[in-house]
């Protein structure tokens, strides 16, 4: 219905809306409904987003290697409040820790990857005119767009963002008199997380409810590409668990401010002893965790997803394992739910449940490595085309398995008492969803680039741009491994403290530290070389032709000038599965989705 | 100012710059009737060399960094079960150092080997059952083995401890740590948090620490810096004095506060049974430095005053959160001495710690306590020279309850 009507005002040629009183631009710019512009619109506000929190990184990197040595770089961006002297403050050492792995987890990876790429490319791939609600969708931006506001807003007030990590656990984040972030710093966080899971889950609904409603004809869900796998997974992922994060979040707003004992108990803080009895902090973990784990599979079974479809094209070969791939992105997403535990070794929880979820948990190793071995298998005898975007997903396969290793040891209760809560589980993490997801990303952008924006990214700097990423960040990340060894906490603002009781460990991690901190910066930088290539591509790159990868799905049907409905005439018909490339009794080495089979010919997988 | 000016400047130039090899680098592709979806196949190539390149780099730093710093970097386990842990941890760290190896090895030689060859077409390979049964059931069999014996160990490691086992107390409030031992008969005086007193940091109960804690709780401290519930009313009820109505809010919710914890302070007094009075009274209070004896178990219990912390001891390889409102435990085994310790680590002033693993507001970087592990004869040396709860309580100067309404009057004046 919707589709009819766009098609009726189709908006060829509208993109001179410069000399033109275009009458349109905030339907067509801010409040649009269509889904493209929606992805675009997460897109921005995410890499913003991201930009903002690898600044603070670098913030709190800079005071972690040359800890209580005044900096001009952090007066710069701190001021007197909160780095006098140029010295970073102790309580936003804590504030940018917990902004930064707050964005990094929720705006960039969940709003800017599935928010992105399920947008743009769910109704295109699937063969769809828009998502089932275009107004659901546009609100779940703005909502995404309002929680992010008030995220950062929440670094500019008197007393400071939220200080009790990303996880803020209570009574930490309960109580403001145990840390002033946990006043109006926390308020701001939690309001802000509460719009940001309304937003994802108008999102998801939308995302579950287009991928089973609006399949083209002949698309069935074994001819999806894993693209579409991956974000429908995702959704019902954040639809099952998000809410739980919310009563989470509801709970810890009402100890806060309703003087309720949900998580406090028997508690003397600031002098004051309260009356609060009977709560506990734990069920606070429980919830958050169980909110917690499927958010590391919902950041990252979309970068799976894009580097499967991305890996494919440019192997010019088929996955390899279709439907063994389909069945690990299920397992993968069923196991995520039982496994939450694991965060909880040593908080006192009953070490019997501990055990259970140490054998869930290392189940998930299985799925993974079908797909790691699915994904060699792939480019083993492929004939591999280097584009940035493919080098992204082979970076990410990298990285998925270093960071997945290491997994293993974490989730054996018995070796996490040793390594919990220690740099070796910011490493673990880091690679293996932060480096993985980000790198999802990258290549999603570089090669979705010309659908999204109707030009070519610069290969060379794109070329430059993911050495420095592969380089730079493993620089940071790997060495963290050896600081987490040997036994230092996570979340200290200075390992000046080893100088008391172990000289040599105070040495090893100031000497990492420093390495660690320099590679961030080299990272950090090289970034320039994306946002440089992004913004100037997207008024000046070279114009785009419809179909550059030689790719075989549905996106590259349409044409490169973007218009409401996708698709000028009819929607187009699916006759086979998303991967045949290169198949025997083919000229070309790309067969698209909508090219009948010949007769006799075999449906792919 | 001339930091930042010179930084703006860097910055515009470095883009200025790149515009321009950008410009260039276009114009030459268009003079050469190059499409940028293009791959040529020298980038390719160079792309896929450098893929090796970077392997190889990847790798040498890896076997650095594991030569230099080792497998651990913090020593030999100084604990019965540590010692288990290192041989696990050591087993699952070849284990996925050679799936590291493997999988990015052929990951990295593949993305070289195959890179676009003109003429050679890629081989159309969709699946193959046996190939993907045999990379599902091998890494399900690797880890049946990891988990069996992972959760053999922390069966062991979580498991009851003997009935010899010295009980320990590990206290955290922001940002320290207080240890109790439980003296003489091995066992830790009760607790409530709301007998908590400044002489009674623990909270201990005996009929003595109830009565100061009631005490404190009706009149305060006789110096005026807690104003106790008699106080409170007074002030409250004298029609001399004028609040901010905040601050009248605020006195009359503390008092509202203050009552309720006061029945229940009085409740808890009358059922409180004398004979565990001894329980407590024996426990021997230590702030700085943990002293523990080598070779001998001990059953830790944690408590949390404020908010969560980690009870953390890296060389023991045991941690346990503190959660306030419950009460959590571990037993550890120390095995080697400090004196020991330090010549194996070839470091005199070495010293065993423990330290806060969650983080709990600005100061948890400096949340720690030194651990001492003493011989035998020495740990009893020093403990002997420790005071018990009952003589340092006792010793303290105890709140002079204020009974007489006088008194409170002369303190009213003194408080305006």
């Amino acid at each position: 219905m919707g589709a009819l009507a766009h098609e009726a005002h189709g908006h060829h040629g509208a993109h001179d809306h410069h000399e033109h009183h275009d009458e349109g631009f905030v339907s067509k710019y801010i409040f649009s409904m269509d889904h493209k512009m929606i992805g675009k619109q997460y897109l921005l506000t995410a890499v913003f987003m991201g930009l903002v929190a690898m600044m603070l990184s670098i913030l709190f990197r800079i005071q972690l290697a040359w800890p209580g040595e005044s900096s001009d770089f952090l007066s710069l961006f701190l001021g007197e409040t909160w780095a006098p002297g140029g010295v970073l403050k102790e309580n936003m050492y804590l504030g940018l820790v917990t902004i930064h792995g707050t964005i990094m987890v929720f705006f960039l990876l969940t709003g800017g990857l599935s928010g992105t790429f399920s947008n743009i490319l769910i109704p295109l791939q699937i063969g769809a005119r828009d998502m089932a609600s275009g107004f659901l969708n546009m609100l779940s931006y703005w909502m995404f767009f309002l929680s992010s506001t008030i995220m950062l807003f929440s670094l500019f007030i008197e007393t400071g963002p939220a200080m009790a990590g990303w996880t803020i656990y209570p009574p930490l984040s309960a109580l403001p008199q145990a840390v002033e972030g946990s006043g109006l710093g926390m308020t701001l966080w939690l309001v802000s997380m509460a719009i940001f899971i309304a937003s994802s889950l108008l999102g998801s609904l939308n995302y579950i409810v287009t991928v089973l409603n609006l399949r083209t004809k002949g698309m069935h869900m074994t001819r999806l590409p894993l693209t579409i796998w991956a974000f429908f997974v995702t959704a019902i992922l954040g639809v099952l668990s998000f809410p739980v994060l919310l009563s989470a979040a509801l709970l810890l707003l009402m100890d806060r401010s309703a003087g309720t004992s949900f998580y406090l108990s028997d508690i003397i803080v600031g002098g004051e002893m309260l009356e609060n009895h009977g709560g506990s902090p734990l069920l606070y973990q429980h919830l958050f965790w169980f909110l917690g784990h499927p958010e590391v599979y919902i950041v990252l079974l979309p970068a799976l997803g894009l580097s499967s479809e991305i890996i494919a094209t440019n192997s010019r070969k088929p996955i390899f394992g279709y439907r063994a791939m389909i069945g690990s992105i299920l397992a993968i997403g069923f196991l995520s739910f039982i496994v939450w535990g694991h965060h909880m070794f040593v908080t006192g929880m009953n070490p019997f449940i501990g055990s259970v979820f140490v054998f869930t948990t290392l189940l998930i190793a299985i799925p993974s490595a079908v797909k790691v071995f699915n994904y060699l298998t792939t480019l083993w005898k492929g004939s591999l085309v280097l584009t940035p975007a493919m080098m992204f997903a082979i970076g990410l396969v990298s990285t998925f398995i270093t960071g997945g290793v290491t997994g293993i040891i974490l989730a054996d209760s018995a070796l996490d008492i040793a390594v919990h809560d220690t740099y070796f589980v910011v490493a673990h993490f880091h690679i293996v969803m932060g480096m993985s997801a980000v790198f999802g990303m990258f290549a999603g952008v570089y090669h979705w680039f010309p659908k999204m924006f109707g030009r070519m990214l610069n290969m060379r700097l794109g070329y430059a741009h993911f050495w420095v990423t592969i380089v730079g960040a493993y620089g940071v990340f790997f060495p963290m491994h050896f600081v987490g060894l040997a036994g230092a906490p996570r979340r200290y603002y200075d390992y000046s403290v080893y100088g008391e009781f172990d000289t040599n460990s105070f040495e090893m991690i100031m000497d990492l530290n420093v390495i660690v901190t320099v590679f961030a910066i080299v990272a950090a930088i090289g970034q320039g070389f994306f946002l440089f290539n992004f913004f100037y591509s997207i008024y000046r790159g070279p114009k785009a032709i419809q179909n550059p990868w030689k790719s075989t799905t549905l996106e590259w049907t349409t044409p490169v000038e973007h218009i409401h409905g996708n698709w000028p005439g009819a929607i187009p018909e699916v006759h086979r599965w998303s991967y045949d490339y290169s198949k025997p009794g083919y000229e070309e080495d790309f067969v698209p989705q909508t090219v009948p089979l010949k007769e006799g010919e075999e449906d792919g997988h | 100012m001339s930091f930042k000016l010179i930084t703006l400047v860097v910055i515009v130039l470095g883009i200025l710059a790149v515009a321009q090899l950008v410009r260039v680098y276009e114009l030459s592709s268009k003079l050469r009737n190059r499409r940028e979806e293009e791959v040529t196949n020298r980038d390719n190539r160079l792309n896929a060399n450098l893929m090796m390149v970077f392997m190889i780099l990847f790798y040498v730093g890896f076997i650095y960094l594991m030569l230099k710093y080792g497998w651990t970097g913090r020593g030999d386990a100084a604990s019965l079960h540590g010692v288990e842990t290192d041989w696990l941890l050591d087993l699952n760290f070849v284990i996925i150092t050679i799936v590291f190896f493997l999988t990015n090895t052929l990951l990295f030689y593949f993305a070289y080997k195959y890179v676009r060859k003109p003429g050679v077409k890629a081989y159309y390979y969709p699946h193959n059952n046996k190939l993907e049964l045999l990379w599902t059931v091998v890494p399900a069999l690797v880890l049946a083995v990891i988990i069996i014996l992972g959760l053999k160990t922390w069966n062991d490691v979580t498991d009851d401890s003997g009935k010899e086992a010295v009980r320990l107390e590990l206290f955290s409030k922001q940002f320290d740590w207080t240890a109790r031992y439980a003296g003489e008969d091995n066992k830790l005086g009760l607790f409530d948090y709301k007998a908590t007193t400044q002489e009674n940091e623990l909270a201990l109960l005996t009929e003595a620490t109830l009565d100061s804690a009631i005490s404190l709780m009706e009149y305060g401290k006789a110096d005026g810096s807690v104003l106790g519930i008699e106080l409170l009313e007074k002030k409250l009820n004298d029609p001399k004095l004028i609040f901010v109505p905040e601050e009248r809010v605020k006195m009359e919710q503390d008092l509202d506060r203050k009552t309720r914890l006061l029945r229940m302070l009085v409740q808890m007094r009358a059922r409180h049974d004398k004979k565990n009075d001894a329980l407590a009274y024996d426990d021997i209070i230590q702030k700085d430095t943990l002293h523990l004896c080598v070779n001998k178990e001990y059953e830790m219990s944690f408590r949390a005053k404020d908010v969560i912390h980690s009870a953390y001891f890296p060389h023991l390889r045991a941690q346990m959160n503190t959660v306030p409102g419950l009460v959590t435990r571990l037993k550890v085994t120390p095995t080697i001495t400090t004196k020991e310790m330090r010549e194996r680590m070839n470091n005199p002033k070495f010293n065993y710690v423990l330290m806060c693993n969650k983080i709990c507001g600005g100061a948890h970087y400096k949340m720690k306590m030194i651990v001492v592990i003493d011989s035998p004869a020495e740990y009893k040396a020093w403990m002997k020279s420790k005071t018990t709860f009952k003589e340092q309580f006792l010793a303290s100067p105890v709140v002079t309850p204020i009974e007489s309404s006088e008194a409170v009057d002369s303190l009213m004046v003194a408080v305006k």
